[in-house]
């Protein structure tokens, strides 16, 4: 054992090979290899005859994406998910600076706690919940008809676009449940951001004459940007992407997510599914790398 | 040193470690550079010298944690060079302690027997025996956490020693406490090295302390030693410009003005403590040097007094005088005054460059 | 033990409109998962109706005793140990690697696990099932675990490598000096050290890989995890009593060994080597 010990303390190159080629193996081969492969496969085309792949080499599969269709579910998403943030952005902001700025050490893990739990307690559940909460004999229905709203409550179900059969199978629907969902990881960032203003600033800016309203506006906002840039690459990010909320609150009508998982699904169209994939992938690095000009990875 | 040289030093018999033309590179940085000393057997060595001198490294060197990109370490008489640090007769004592958190004191301490899987029994007994000796009795079973720093610091001991190592390594084991814990636990060390009687190699920043503990002291500078003597050699006998302003306060005189003070313009170099404040009208006896000069400033320590002089002719000398009689007051008048120093001629050191 | 005086710093108190939106937000956040609780012990069987009619708790027997629960229950758990045990082997050896080495490439290598968990689930689905596609392998139990490991790592990755710089160097040196060899000294000194956060990176792992549905979709093929299964109950109302007992388990499940693991990172922290 000795032996062993002292031959690999004499080569430490050795002693690094064996500590990280497992786990750059398995890396680079599994998981970059996988993603090597969605990007083949979008190049690939599914012939529709035969039900089969084809490989070889073509942007018919690309092509495609530039049908009406395609383009009004990478809309519809894109547009679901700037709204998804910007609800999320405001409801989290105010939470976020609670416990930032006034919260004593104490309550301050416990809030911090308080918003982490629901980000670990089972996604499928949450999104479940509100199936529940929405449904037509469920707590909403419960609560509009106690205050006699129910009239509007199906007026607004009656108009385009937002509404729906029932708020369960809405737009809206499908965006209370997308920020309910995402808002932990709104709200984690901008306190994280928040925290990182010096007291002392805040400080200065009172002894410069500002007050409140004013030292939010100039030095405490543009402080918390990052934050907010941070917080809106995750929920835009998993909007994008998701398929399950869009499922079970949506009606026909398709998301990206749900677009992918059909195509490579019952179709097996995969090189429809991974080009599709794409999409979200370039919309996220144009974001980030916007993101990273603001400075949202220090906040992360 | 001639081959014939080199294998007599080996061969002697109470030499414990030999290096032989070390070096450590570490890329470009030279942290320890064509470094040979040797340590004798059974005495209190300090390696002295600025932070980034290189005599952590060699300390490292001995132990093992660094390999030479050079030269030959020697552990009474066997090549150490290319061992790993647990096939040493060597053992640490840490700056930070070391100690593991997760074990108790008794743990710890016990922690090379078990390694050697020495039987329960006996390890008990022995860590008992070594917590008497660095006067811990009974702590054996708290916790690191639980302890104060000096008291880490006396386990840390116990646990090297209790290995019966042939060298013992301490690297700055006393940088962590307060002034009064230090000057005591340097008066424990020197004790404890007597009684043990194993070599103990020192590295320190604080001359005080090196000249405090030490039977030789090697002192070093940007990795090279600038000269290893007893602690009365170095401070009285500088060998370098170095040495005679790292040990003690140098006052280094050379060129025109040292002419005008000696006749030769060889530097020298003398103490601060050797020099005595005088006036101008009385004539200088024999067999002393003298420089005129004004007293610019002047610093009560209570036990002495140490003077900035300004001499006539451009430069500073330290002087430093017991307040055997004078008050604060008194000393404080000084400052202003025109004054002569003197100071006896043999006490005057050249120092080569 | 030494104590830390904070000096205390005056909080101003809130105005009442951000606390009101602060508490709002709050509860928008928990609600949900209380009515999930509370609906999993109504007498009524469509079970969402609100007020709830009584209560009972026939339906969690009923649950616990359903098959198809069990089997993708069995399925998650097994999925979840394994590719727990594949993520912290994977995951220390790669935190040991960073912390004691430099090397070409070092910092890609923390961005590079982070990339399963950081891409939208989708893109790490689509990627293994392309991958999957291009190969013709087929869909298998170990194609879910392989995908779950993939994200489990940086979990244990993070949690490992933030221990192993809280921790002191020197101790390693110490063990050696003291004569134990590298294997030696990495199972009394290095492993205790790091018994915290492999527990904690563990448990967050499993937690991850038990509630994961995205990848799991793409890659499981007619095998269902709980949570898939618990998705494809959601849209039969005749089950729903069951649907809910098994959400409430499920987050019972979930959330507890996080808190769990909570505990243990913070208790690390204070019991690090520390010079006085």
């Amino acid at each position: 054992m000795n032996r062993l010990s002292t031959y690999l303390y004499r080569r430490p190159r050795l002693l690094l090979a064996a500590l990280l080629v497992p786990p750059l193996v398995w890396f680079v081969v599994i998981y970059l290899g996988a993603l090597g492969a969605m990007l083949i496969n979008s190049f690939y085309a599914l012939d529709s005859f035969t039900g089969q792949v084809v490989r070889t080499f073509t942007l018919k599969t690309y092509a495609k994406l530039l049908d009406p269709i395609n383009v009004q579910i990478f809309a519809r998403t894109t547009i679901m998910a700037l709204c998804v943030t910007a609800a999320c952005i405001l409801i989290a902001f105010p939470l976020a600076y609670y416990i930032a700025r006034f919260a004593s050490p104490r309550l301050k893990t416990f809030l911090y706690l308080a918003v982490t739990l629901p980000l670990w307690s089972s996604y499928v559940v949450r999104v479940y919940s509100w199936k529940l909460i929405l449904a037509q004999e469920g707590i909403v229905s419960w609560f509009t008809r106690l205050v006699h709203l129910d009239g509007l409550l199906q007026l607004y179900l009656g108009l385009p676009v937002v509404g729906g059969p029932s708020l369960a199978v809405s737009m809206t629907g499908i965006f209370i449940v997308f920020v309910y969902i995402w808002l932990p990881y709104m709200v984690l960032p901008i306190q994280s951001a928040l925290e990182r203003v010096p007291k002392s600033l805040i400080e200065a800016s009172g002894d410069l004459g500002a007050n409140p309203g004013q030292t939010f506006r100039n030095v405490i906002l543009p402080l918390a940007l990052p934050g907010v840039v941070a917080g809106s690459i995750f929920t835009f990010s998993l909007t994008l992407g998701d398929f399950i909320v869009p499922s079970l609150f949506g009606s026909s009508s398709f998301f990206i997510g749900k677009a992918v998982l059909t195509y490579q699904g019952t179709s097996g169209n995969i090189p429809l599914a991974a080009a599709f994939t794409m999409g979200p992938i370039i919309i996220m690095i144009a974001y980030l790398l916007i993101a990273r000009k603001l400075g949202a990875f220090n906040a992360l | 040193m001639d081959a014939a040289g080199r294998f007599v030093r080996v061969g002697m018999a109470d030499s414990a470690i030999a290096f032989e033309g070390v070096s450590r590179h570490f890329g470009e940085v030279r942290a320890v550079d064509d470094v040979t000393l040797d340590v004798r057997d059974g005495e209190f060595f300090s390696m002295l010298g600025p932070s980034g001198s290189g005599k952590t490294t060699c300390l490292r060197l001995i132990a093992g944690f660094e390999r030479p990109t050079s030269g030959r370490i020697v552990l009474y008489g066997q090549d150490v060079s290319s061992l790993p640090p647990y096939e040493r007769p060597v053992n640490t004592v840490f700056q930070d302690y070391a100690l593991f958190p997760h074990m108790t004191v008794g743990q710890n301490i016990a922690y090379g027997l078990m390694i050697k899987k020495v039987p329960g029994q006996e390890r008990n007994k022995r860590v008992d025996e070594m917590l008497d000796m660095v006067q811990l009795p009974g702590l054996a079973t708290r916790k690191p956490s639980q302890l104060s720093g000096g008291q880490r610091q006396r386990v840390a001991l116990a646990r090297a020693l209790i290995n019966h190592p042939r060298v013992l390594l301490l690297d700055e084991p006393l940088g962590a406490l307060d002034l009064k814990l230090r000057q005591q636990m340097q008066v424990e060390l020197k004790n404890l090295q007597r009684r043990v009687g194993i070599t103990f190699v020192f590295v320190t920043h604080d001359q005080e302390e090196a000249l405090t503990m030490s039977d030789r002291i090697a002192v070093f500078s940007r990795g090279k030693v600038e000269q290893i003597g007893t602690p009365a050699d170095v401070y009285e006998h500088p060998a370098t410009p170095f040495v005679a302003g790292f040990v003690g306060t140098s006052n280094l005189i050379e060129g025109e003005m040292a002419r005008r003070i000696t006749g030769s313009e060889s530097r020298f170099s003398i103490r601060p403590e050797k020099i005595h404040l005088s006036s101008r009208q009385k004539e200088p006896e024999a067999d002393t040097f003298f420089a005129d000069g004004r007293v610019r400033d002047v610093v009560y320590l209570g036990l002495y007094t140490r003077y900035l002089v300004e001499l006539d002719g451009g430069g500073d000398l330290v002087v430093v005088e017991q307040n055997l009689r004078s008050t604060s007051m008194d000393v404080m008048r000084a400052r202003g005054q025109d004054v002569r120093l003197v100071w006896n001629k043999e006490h005057v050191r050249y120092v080569g460059s | 033990m030494p104590s830390k005086v904070k000096r205390a710093a005056p909080m101003d108190s809130a105005p009442w409109s951000i606390k009101v939106a602060a508490g709002a937000a709050l509860l928008f956040l928990h609600i949900p998962l209380w009515l999930i609780f509370l609906y999993s012990f109504t007498t009524e069987q469509s079970a969402y109706s609100f007020p709830p009619p009584g209560f009972t708790l026939k339906w969690i027997p009923q649950a616990l005793a359903n098959p198809e629960m069990q089997t993708s229950l069995l399925l998650t758990l097994r999925v979840a140990a394994l590719a727990t045990l594949l993520a912290l082997i994977l995951g220390t050896l790669a935190a040991a690697a960073v912390y004691r080495y430099d090397f070409f490439g070092k910092e890609a290598i923390s961005f590079m696990l982070v990339l399963p968990l950081a891409l939208p689930g989708i893109v790490t689905g689509i990627s293994m099932r392309s991958a999957m596609s291009l190969m013709d392998i087929p869909f298998s139990f170990w194609t879910i675990v392989i995908g779950h490991a993939t994200f489990c790592v940086v979990t244990v990755y993070n949690n490992v490598l933030a221990r192993f710089r809280r921790s002191s160097g020197s101790i390693v040196e110490a063990s050696m000096d003291l004569g134990a060899n590298g294997f030696q000294t990495f199972w009394h000194v290095v492993m205790p050290d790091l018994a915290t956060a492999l527990l904690a990176g563990g448990i967050l792992a499993f937690s991850l890989s038990f509630d994961e549905v995205i990848v799991t979709t793409f890659t499981s093929g007619q095998q269902q995890t709980l949570p898939i299964w618990l998705y494809s109950q959601m849209l039969k109302p005749r089950n729903r009593p069951i649907t809910n007992v098994t959400a409430m388990l499920v987050v019972l499940a979930t959330v507890l060994p996080i808190l769990l693991a909570q505990r243990l990172i913070g208790r690390s922290t204070g019991e690090t080597t520390d010079q006085s």
